[in-house]
Formats: structure tokens, C-alpha cells, sequence
């Protein structure tokens, strides 16, 4: 296949993301993991397939790759659209080095929206990692929507957190953001269960 | 009952019914669909059952409690066979005149007849009302002559023929075949021609298959999934046993809200009965083919409508979109073939095998086949569910039908298609309704909401309100739809009440780019289409919101102001005395004043003001002119 007009080889079941990556070509992303199942939740790392006049755009970290395809990852619109998205994720994450080196890459105006600080930006990353490759379920989403954010189970978190951590360094925002979650929920969390003590 | 184990004994048992039914014994059919429940229904039957007794008619006359008829805004409905006597909005009061004078006496009770108000003319049959007549309820109007909790009914109106015929006669191929040629298209949203997403899942080599029932209706307003599966459960089983055949499944579920109790109940009972019969379970009908249906209730998010994420949901975990580029109908529920229709769907397709594919294509335009059950709510005079074949123009569903616009106000938009849908303005009214013409004039046909508007809603707020739903009911797994839609919101939100700004516009629509290209599902991607439509036909009334404070239907609360008229008011005093928050400065002989910093702008006054005065009015871009001076309130009356 072709990204960006060069002749790019892949192995069966590998993404437009991974195929790509072997190739040295980047493709930005904030969600994707090469341990964790994609995601597909930032949609940062769209790119387009097709030839131009019929190009429809795909996010690269689910699209699979096979052979023949033509994929640009950059062109006007993607641009565009990768720029919107940055300034959407400034809102709540100011800080972030990573959002701010592409933000400079992608012209993307971090005051564009109004902040609102919550330095989470629900790449999943933490909660995907917790569950796929340590097994523990340690921190998790609640809610939904514009509501939903992490947190860490106090139950599970008191047991399986304090010797990992594993997930802090995933981060693309914030490290101390995981860290203040967890420790907040140890401290919240309720004393043991004793009804067999009590008379 | 025993088991039906033929189409030979299936036929015998339908004839032995019928054979009993004394189609000249008087029936009385009640509606008793949530509708009309909510407006006592319950209370009407409970008094049929006592009055029949007291009557000494028990044995005489039959009831019939049945699924919704679609007139809800007429609701409690009651049809009297064999003369096909309606009624409207019974109450138990009435039931023991309409025994003794109907019933007994065979005579109409005027007053409780269907008054025409184009015409002024009572009409006694249901068939003969405007509302019903210019109708075509090929699937819809099977609800009036089945009780939902009795099988029985459906069998004798000819219920499980189609299956039995398919299943004796026919191969799966030649099932998938008719269905295929009927080009029957998804009634749930997109409009995806059923029998190729059939022939996907049947082609797969995979042999583990399913079929699924998409119950999840939750566009605000509409209900007509609900109504059918309230009300004939088992045409949407009989539907859902053909498509498994068709395809090669064994195993079937229903994914329906618990917010429908009803249909939960019905459909339970209609599957249990069904087995039972022998009409679902193993060896149906005696043709070897075994299938079994599961209920799944769902536990309230209206992405679990989207087809990936109620698949999700069934499988035990959160219900969200999955990322994947691959259809459900190969890899779907647990990564096997799964062809997954709307309820309204699964309902013609024992219509399509009974009736044959020519039968349904001769019915709607060349992209559109057969009917569509729409959900007309809003501002209209008759809010109902109604059937009209493919085709038939906007113009005709609302006004023809619905009967127009109460209050003699006038007819401004006509929001179709759920939350992702748009609005289509007047001049588009007699666009003929079908999937391609209602998408390319940027909304959709969805599962068949229609909202009706009037000139006193506000095209902004109408947008705001969809994108707020939205923005609520997102999973927030994806940036363009989480946090898109937030934005969105707050933009709009802020056009509303009066801190727009130059620029949103263009910042909405750059928004709504990313969300149509970027966003993860289909919910995602239509997000925008509510504002998308209402700027596209009535951009004039953003720009007034926006550059000039104004909000021309005069509705959005911060930009409008209530100043009654110096010169037309008669100091009455009912607006004052009605006013909840004492803002008017009232007294007798006395030009009214509203307080405009005490006014909550709730609109009483304006209500209460008598039209024949038409002192309060609403202003909106423009100052309130100061209040008349102390000494010139008093009104001296003219000889």
C-alpha cells in the first residue's frame, strides 16, 4: 500500500497506525497503546484513504491496513480537523507538554475555548492499561458523556496501586492528575466491613 | 393449549377460532396503550367489566383491551364492532350509557362521536375520521383488532402464517430473496436495505448467527416502537423467527428500554406464549428449525440505540460505540454475523412473506418502499402515531391528518428524524417523505419522530435544546462528540441569552466539521444536523440572536421583555391578580405596569390578558418604553 506516496509494506491484521509507524511515518496520536486494543477515542490520528476526489476519512489506529489502499496523513482537512481537536483538549488540559508540542505543530490556538481545567482528556489509557495488561480494574470511567471522568476503586485500588503505579507515566497530561485521584480515593475510602464482630 | 406441531394444524386451530367468534357479537375494543393508559383506560375497562355484569350482558358483548390505535389525543379510544362505533375520550362515567344506549339499544351517543372541526360534523365510524382516514395501516392497524396479552388474536387475524409458510414452504434463500426484492429499508435510523444486511450475515461461513431486535427507541417525542410492541408483540417475533430462518440463526434478542414496562410485559408473555405454541423453542412447526428469543433490557442511554453499542450492551459491558471498520451483520454480538432491524421493521416482514415483495413495492415511491409509522407531536391539533405510505408530502401527514396547527397560529418548521435529525421549514411542506428526500434536505427519516413547530418556537433554541439531549446522552468515549458537543452547547447556549457573538456561527460550523468527520458512531457524526438544519433554512433568526439582541419568535427568555400597551389596557386586573411573582403594578381604574426587575417573564399575563384587549405584548430587541407617569395611569372612560 501508500502512505504519503511511498510504498509502505504490512502484515495481515495491522493497522493504517502500525503500518505507518514501521515505516517511520508518524501519525499523532494520544490514546493509542502498541499493548492495549485501539481505542479510537482521541480520533487525532485520522488520516485519509482514497484517491483524493473520493477520500473519506478514518482514524488510523482501527483502520485496517490491506493492500492497494492510498492513505495521506496530511492534507487541509485533516489539519483542520487534528487542530480542532487539539484546542477542544487544551480546554481541559492546558499544561500538557504533549498537547502543547502539537499544539505548536498544528497552529492550534489554546485559548480558542473557554478552560475548564480537569487535565483529564478520557484517552483511556490508565483505565485500559489497569484492565488489559495488569488485570486489576483498579481505575475505571464513571458517568458518561461530558460528565464522565476516572476514578480509582478504593477497594481494589488499596490492594493492587501503592507497589505499580504503572499507569502515572501513561499519561499524556498530567502524571500528578492520576496520583491525586488515587490518593484521593484511598483516603475516602471506607473502613472494612465488620459485621461478624459486631454483637 | 398443546403444542402446534404443522401448518396443517396450525391452519385447523386458526379455523376452529374463527369458528367461534361470532363476528355479529357485539366487541368492544378498548385502547390500552401507554397513551391512552395514562388518560384512564383502566379505569374505562374496569367499568366495562362491572357495567356488562350489571347489565346482565356479560356473556353477550366482548371486550377487547388492544395496543395503541394512534389517536392519542383522543385517547381513552373505544371502537364498537361489528358497526365500528368510535368514541373519544371516554371516561368510566360514560361506560354505563354507552351499555345501555349502545349496546343495548343500538342507538350512537352524539356527544361522544369524533366532531369534525373542519366540518362541524359528528362522524360515527372510525374509518370515516380525517385522523384515520387518509391513513394506510398496513402494520399499524393490526394493533386494533389483537389484545397483545392473547395469541390467540393474532393467530385469528391470520398471525404466524407468514412463519408457517416459510418454514413449509419456502427455502431461507427464497425468504431472503422476497425480502430482498420487497426492498424493505431499515426503520430505525439509516435506511439500510434490510435484505442486503440479511445476505451479509447469511454468506458469512460463520455458522453461530444472530438476529436482533433493536427496541431501543429514545428520540424525545417519539414512540412508535413502543406502541407496536405494546401492541402486537408477536408480529415483531414472527418477524424477527423469519429473518433468523432467512440468515441461518438460532438465537434472537430484544434489546428494549425498561423504561417501556408494557411492552417488557407484552413481549414477555408473547414470548412465553409463543413457545408454547410451539411458535418459537425447538422444531417449529414440525420444519426441524429451532430458535429461541432473549430479552435484554436496557438500562437507559440513548448510544445504546446505535448499533455497535447495543451489541456491546448485550454482551454485559458498558455500552459504548465500538471503533471498529467492520459491519455488526459480520462481526457483530460476541464477533458473529448479527442482523440487527428496528422493531418497526421486523413488523413487515411477515407482511412481505404473506403478501410477496410485489405486494409491498406496488406501496410507496422508487427509493421507498411501504409504509412509515411516524410519530406526530409537537403543535399539532391531532398528536398520534400514523402510518402513511412512503412518499405521501409533509403537507398531507399535518395537515390532512394532523389537522394543522392548534390555535390558529402558523405553521413554521417540522423537526423529523430524533435528535440527529433536522428541521425542514414551510416551504418545503410538500416534500414527499421518504429516505433520500428527507436526507437531502439535510434531515433524515430516522425511526420516525416528527415534531411539529409554530411560529412562536425559536429556530436557535430548538437547536440548542437537540444539542443539550446530546450532549447529555453522549458516551463521551470520542473528543469530537464529548467535547464538540459541549462546546456546542455553550455556544448556543449563549446565543439564547443574548451573549452571542460575531464569529459563532463559524465556530459552530468548524465544530460540527469535526464531529461529522471525526466522531466515532453515527450519534456522534449526525450530532451537528440539529444545528446544521436550523441554520441552513433559518440562518436570518442566528444572526438576530446574535448581532442585534433579538429574538424574532420572541421566545428565548433573557432576550424578550413583557410591557403591556398604555393605550389598549382596560385595567382589568387579571394579570396582576395572576401573576406569580407580583410584578405588576395593577390597581383599579389604573394603567397596569409590569416591573420589569421583578418579572420572572413566565408569560401569565400574557395569557391571562383577554384577547379582546391584546394589552401585553413581548418585546424583544428594542427597549421597554419608560412606564407611563403616576398621573396619566388613570383610565377615564369614554362616553
Amino acid at each position: 500500500m501508500q502512505i504519503d506516496g511511498q510504498e509502505v509494506g504490512a502484515s495481515e491484521g495491522m493497522t493504517l497506525l502500525e503500518a505507518a509507524k514501521g515505516a517511520g511515518i508518524e501519525i499523532p496520536t494520544l490514546c493509542h497503546h502498541e499493548k492495549l486494543e485501539p481505542y479510537g477515542g482521541c480520533r487525532l490520528c485520522i488520516v485519509e484513504v482514497g484517491e483524493p476526489d473520493r477520500a473519506k476519512l478514518v482514524v488510523s489506529c482501527v483502520y485496517p491496513a490491506a493492500e492497494g489502499l492510498v492513505v495521506r496523513t496530511r492534507s487541509e482537512k485533516i489539519d483542520r480537523i487534528r487542530k480542532m481537536i487539539l484546542e477542544l483538549q487544551l480546554a481541559h488540559a492546558p499544561d500538557a507538554f504533549a498537547l502543547q508540542a502539537l499544539a505548536k505543530e498544528y497552529g492550534a490556538d489554546p485559548d480558542r475555548f473557554e478552560k475548564e481545567a480537569s487535565f483529564c482528556i478520557h484517552c483511556g489509557l490508565c483505565v485500559r492499561y489497569c484492565a488489559e495488561v495488569k488485570g486489576k480494574h483498579a481505575v475505571g470511567f464513571i458517568d458518561r458523556g461530558t460528565r464522565k471522568e476516572i476514578s480509582f476503586i478504593p477497594e481494589i485500588a488499596a490492594q493492587a496501586c501503592w507497589n505499580c503505579k504503572e499507569c502515572f507515566e501513561l499519561c499524556p497530561t498530567e502524571a500528578l492528575q492520576a496520583a491525586y485521584v488515587l490518593t484521593e480515593s484511598l483516603f475516602s475510602a471506607a473502613p472494612p466491613f465488620e459485621a461478624e464482630t459486631n454483637p | 393449549m398443546s403444542r402446534i406441531h404443522s401448518p396443517a394444524e396450525l391452519e385447523a386451530y386458526r379455523q376452529e377460532l374463527l369458528s367461534l367468534r361470532d363476528p355479529d357479537k357485539p366487541c368492544i375494543t378498548l385502547c390500552s396503550g401507554s397513551a391512552c393508559h395514562a388518560t384512564g383506560s383502566h379505569e374505562v375497562a374496569a367499568s366495562l367489566v362491572a357495567e356488562l355484569d350489571k347489565q346482565g350482558l356479560t356473556d353477550q358483548v366482548d371486550i377487547r383491551r388492544t395496543g395503541c390505535h394512534g389517536f392519542c389525543e383522543r385517547g381513552p379510544i373505544i371502537v364498537i364492532h361489528p358497526e365500528e362505533i368510535c368514541y373519544f375520550q371516554i371516561t368510566a362515567e360514560d361506560v354505563p350509557e354507552i351499555i345501555s344506549e349502545t349496546i343495548r339499544n343500538k342507538t350512537v351517543i352524539e356527544r361522544l362521536l369524533y366532531d369534525d372541526p373542519a366540518t362541524n360534523e359528528k362522524i360515527v365510524n372510525e374509518s370515516k375520521i380525517p385522523f384515520y382516514e387518509n391513513q394506510e395501516r398496513i402494520v399499524f392497524g393490526l394493533n386494533s383488532s389483537v389484545d397483545p396479552k392473547n395469541i390467540d388474536d393474532y393467530l385469528a387475524i391470520g398471525g404466524y402464517a407468514a412463519l408457517s409458510k416459510a418454514l413449509s414452504s419456502m427455502r431461507p434463500e427464497e425468504v431472503l430473496e422476497q425480502v430482498k426484492q420487497s426492498n424493505l429499508r431499515g426503520r430505525g435510523g439509516g435506511g439500510f436495505p434490510a435484505g442486503r444486511k440479511w445476505e451479509g450475515s447469511r454468506d458469512d461461513p460463520e455458522p453461530v448467527k444472530y438476529v436482533i431486535v433493536n427496541a431501543d427507541e429514545g428520540d424525545p417525542g417519539a414512540y412508535m416502537d413502543r406502541s407496536l410492541l405494546e401492541g402486537n408483540p408477536h408480529a415483531i417475533l414472527e418477524g424477527l423467527a423469519l429473518g433468523a430462518y432467512a440468515i441461518g440463526a438460532h438465537e434472537g434478542y430484544v434489546y428494549v428500554r425498561q423504561e417501556y414496562p408494557l411492552a417488557v410485559e407484552n413481549l414477555n408473555r408473547a414470548i412465553e406464549k409463543a413457545e408454547e405454541y410451539g411458535f418459537l423453542g425447538k422444531d417449529i412447526l414440525g420444519s426441524g428449525f429451532d430458535f429461541v428469543v432473549k430479552v435484554h433490557k436496557g438500562a437507559g442511554a440513548f448510544v445504546c440505540g446505535e448499533s455497535t453499542a447495543l451489541m456491546t450492551a448485550i454482551e454485559g459491558r458498558v455500552g459504548e460505540p465500538r471503533p471498529k471498520y467492520i459491519r455488526s451483520n459480520i462481526k457483530g454480538l460476541w464477533e458473529k454475523p448479527s442482523v440487527l432491524n428496528n422493531v418497526e421493521t421486523w413488523a413487515n416482514v411477515p407482511l412481505i412473506i404473506n403478501k410477496g415483495a410485489d405486494w409491498f413495492t406496488q406501496i410507496g415511491t422508487e427509493g421507498s418502499k411501504g409504509t412509515k409509522i411516524f410519530s406526530l407531536v409537537g403543535k399539532i391539533v391531532n398528536t398520534g402515531l400514523v402510518e402513511v405510505p412512503m412518499g405521501t408530502s409533509l403537507r398531507d401527514i399535518i395537515f390532512k391528518i394532523g389537522g394543522g396547527i392548534p390555535g390558529g397560529r402558523k405553521f413554521k418548521a417540522v423537526q423529523t428524524g430524533g435528535p440527529s435529525g433536522g428541521c425542514i421549514p414551510e416551504d418545503l411542506l410538500d416534500l414527499p417523505v421518504g429516505f433520500d428526500e428527507l436526507t437531502q434536505a439535510g434531515s433524515m427519516m430516522g425511526s420516525g419522530g416528527m415534531i411539529v413547530m409554530d411560529e412562536d418556537t425559536c429556530m436557535v433554541d430548538v437547536a440548542r435544546y437537540f444539542i443539550e439531549f446530546l450532549t447529555d446522552e453522549s458516551c463521551g468515549k470520542c473528543v469530537p462528540c464529548r467535547e464538540g458537543l459541549r462546546q456546542m452547547l455553550k455556544i448556543l447556549t449563549n446565543i439564547t441569552e443574548g451573549r452571542g457573538k460575531p464569529g459563532d456561527i463559524e465556530l459552530l460550523e468548524a465544530l460540527s466539521e469535526t464531529a461529522i468527520e471525526g466522531a466515532l458512531c453515527a450519534l456522534g457524526k449526525s450530532a451537528p444536523n440539529p444545528f446544521l438544519s436550523t441554520l441552513r433554512y433559518f440562518r436570518d433568526e442566528y444572526e438576530a440572536h446574535i448581532a442585534h439582541g433579538r429574538c424574532p419568535a420572541l421566545s428565548c427568555k433573557e432576550l424578550i421583555s413583557f410591557y403591556i400597551d398604555p393605550s389598549k389596557c382596560k385595567a382589568c386586573m387579571v394579570c396582576a391578580r395572576k401573576c406569580p411573582a407580583d410584578a405588576i403594578i395593577g390597581g383599579k381604574n389604573k394603567v397596569h405596569i409590569v416591573d420589569q426587575d421583578k418579572c420572572t417573564k413566565c408569560g401569565t399575563c400574557f395569557e391571562a390578558c383577554p384577547p379582546r384587549f391584546g394589552a401585553v405584548t413581548k418585546l424583544s430587541g428594542e427597549p421597554v418604553p419608560a412606564p407611563v407617569a403616576e398621573d396619566e395611569r388613570t383610565i377615564r372612560k369614554r362616553k
